[in-house]
């Protein structure tokens, strides 16, 4: 899975991707993001300090969905009137998901473009998609906090934008991010910490 | 991100600080999950999100006003997983103009976040935040709620605001803020949801016995014992009446097979006639032996009955059964009277003309009976006949076993209808009020 490497064009550190189809990354040493193009990697912005966090997750984080073995590889952070939330971007064997860590609150969800999409939403109302009755909520104004690892898009430097969530009666989970012109669906569930079957986390001074 | 270099994992560590209202020293048990902060010192609620703890509100309360029963800082492990006290609250909601106030403790763990313990006159809640949406249900008078295929029952609908608070929330804790708070039970759990503007929380909380809390969390003393029945408390009786009327359904068909058997197998063939006459009048000895007759089978019941033509009169008769062979004799005593008349009721009647009586573990064999009548002389004569049954099915005893087994049933029955009535009592749906919210009981 591992890429040639590239140099980072800010510091010249060596580059990896660990999944071929990532566009964006971030520098592990300069924390310049950089972007991918066709011939080399362009830098287009710079990480800030990351705000402190205590998601158990990090990069290189392992785990099992659904018995599909998944690995870390980079994270968005938002920041909301409640305080932050950790978006982990998981690359599986054939693909990319994403581990919502709100508070250890845990929800995977998958990227589910094609469905007809509201442009807003209330608490309340009611949404079907893949023949699952779907209902607002939260609707959640977040920023753009910080970035580390590889993602499957470009993403930095955002203003606010709407996140809506959505759940189901079988514990099914939907988000509507606004984050662009055209919002996009994410489908998914909560789950279990310990389902996860998570390795190579974080470790809390005073905790096991 | 280069592969097989990852970053030097931070460890987070319990961050010490300051409040900024009075300098006393704080610290951040739940890292950077927490929302808000509460200082011990001088009631200051501090932003834990923001680095310099900026102060949100101040309250007015004597410290140590409403001492945790679970300090802040005590651990615990709960379905496995280690917790720590961070946070602790008391909420009140008035009920016809009285106060009543519960306690919910903030649990932490920084693998799987926060759950809840809730306590209330001694009855705990060990509660967490859902993860699916609840069904509503809404019928005239009452709601139910659907939840993972399991139906609750509304309970409580009441505005429950924070009076008193200690530690980290992940969320906006204020004192003297209120949120719609509703409960639907079905023991021992109970969902609860609660509204903060058009927002809607859900939790479910499974009731655990303060003596679990206590030893968990190795606190000294004794837990407060438990005061009256709570909303999602299990009822002890409940599955000791599921458990006796299986039982005593079991038993009752049981003790019916035994009767189908009993009344197919006994003869019940007739083994003596003999009709009589006693004349009251009459002097000296009026005792006498019948012919012998045959008892056959096995060992059963002889039904001995007398009837007679007593009216307004009495005989008694003494009767003994004779085993020729052995010279074993069964003696018992029969009184047959008959009496009727008219006053001012109208008429009645007392007694009767016939008797009936069975004789239990007869064994085969040649018997003959010994009757020795007995009544006040100058009465005429009287007729009488004696008719022996050999193998009568007896069901009384049947009917004393079902009996029997009834009693604690109904006895269980009831108690566990008292409990149920004590639980509803204390809801908006009690089974008293005739008020117009609920609608009182359903079903």
């Amino acid at each position: 899975m591992t890429q040639p490497a590239a140099n980072c064009p800010n510091c010249g550190a060596k580059i990896v991707f660990r999944w071929s189809s990532s566009v964006q990354t971030v520098c592990e040493y300069c924390k310049s993001i950089l972007v991918r193009t066709d011939v080399d990697l362009k830098k287009v912005g710079q990480v800030a300090d990351l705000p402190p966090n205590s998601s158990p997750i990090q990069i290189g984080t392992e785990g099992v969905y659904n018995h599909r073995p998944f690995v870390a590889v980079g994270r968005i952070i938002y920041e909301y009137d409640q305080g932050t939330w950790n978006e982990w971007h998981l690359v599986l064997n054939n693909g990319s998901a994403w581990l919502s860590d709100a508070q250890d609150d845990y929800v995977v969800t998958f990227a589910a473009p094609g469905r007809k999409l509201p442009q807003s939403a209330e608490v309340g109302q009611r949404y079907v998609w893949d023949n699952e009755s779907y209902a607002v909520s939260t609707v959640t104004k977040a920023h753009y906090r910080g970035v580390e690892g590889e993602l499957p898009f470009q993403y930095w430097d955002k203003e606010d934008v709407v996140f809506i969530d959505l759940m189901s009666e079988h514990g099914k989970f939907a988000t509507l991010d606004y984050s662009d012109e055209a919002p996009v669906l994410y489908l998914g569930e909560s789950v279990e910490f310990e389902d996860l079957k998570l390795k190579n986390l974080r470790s809390f001074e005073g905790w096991q | 991100m280069s592969a097989g270099v990852p970053n030097p994992p931070s460890t987070p560590h319990v961050k010490a600080m300051n409040c900024p209202g009075c300098g006393a020293a704080l610290s951040l048990r739940s890292f950077t999950q927490a929302v808000t902060v509460v200082c011990d010192s001088c009631h200051s609620i501090l932003d834990a999100q923001d680095p310099q703890l900026k102060i949100l509100q101040q309250f007015k309360k004597a410290t140590g006003e409403d001492p945790p029963l679970i300090p802040v800082g005590t651990r615990g492990t709960i379905r496995g997983t280690p917790y720590e006290a961070v946070g602790f609250q008391r909420r009140t909601i008035q009920v016809e103009g009285i106060p009543y106030s519960w306690h919910e403790y903030v649990l932490f763990n920084p693998y799987k976040g926060f759950r809840y313990l809730t306590e209330y006159n001694g009855h705990w809640n060990d509660t967490s935040t859902l993860r699916a949406l609840p069904t509503l249900n809404a019928f005239a008078g009452n709601v139910r709620v659907t939840y993972l295929g399991e139906t609750y029952r509304h309970f409580q609908t009441a505005q429950a605001s924070t009076t008193y608070v200690l530690g980290e929330f992940p969320w906006q804790v204020r004192v003297g803020e209120a949120n719609e708070v509703t409960d639907y039970v079905s023991p021992p759990r109970v969902l609860s949801s609660e509204r903060s503007g058009n927002e809607v929380t859900w939790s479910m909380g499974e009731y655990i016995s303060g003596r679990d809390i206590w030893r968990t969390f190795a606190l000294s003393g004794d837990p407060p014992a438990p005061i009256g029945v709570y909303e999602n408390q299990p009822s002890p009786f409940s599955t000791d009446t599921k458990t006796i009327w299986t039982i005593f359904g079991a038993f009752a068909i049981f003790l019916l097979l035994m009767m189908l058997g009993f009344s197919s197998f006994a003869r019940d063939e007739q083994a003596f006639q003999g009709a009589y006459i006693f004349d009251t009048n009459a002097r000296g000895e009026t005792s006498f032996v019948t012919d012998p007759f045959e008892l056959k089978g096995r060992i059963s019941t002889l039904e001995l009955s007398t009837s007679t033509n007593v009216d307004n009169n009495w005989i008694y008769l003494n009767y003994a059964l004779i085993n020729q062979d052995t010279g074993q004799a069964y003696d018992f005593g029969r009184e047959v009277s008959y009496y009727h008349g008219y006053d001012s009721d109208g008429s009645w009647t007392e007694g009767s003309r016939n008797d009936s009586v069975a004789i239990p573990s007869v064994p085969p064999g040649t018997y003959f009976l010994r009757v020795e009548p007995e009544s006040d002389s100058g009465h005429g004569t009287i007729h009488y006949e004696i008719t022996a049954k050999r193998d009568v099915p007896q069901f009384s005893f049947f009917g004393i076993a079902l009996l029997a087994l009834l009693v604690p049933a109904a006895l269980i029955t009831w108690r566990s209808i008292n409990f149920e009535h004590l639980r509803w009592a204390e809801s908006d749906h009690a089974p008293m009020e005739s008020s117009s919210d609920s609608g009182g009981d359903d079903d």
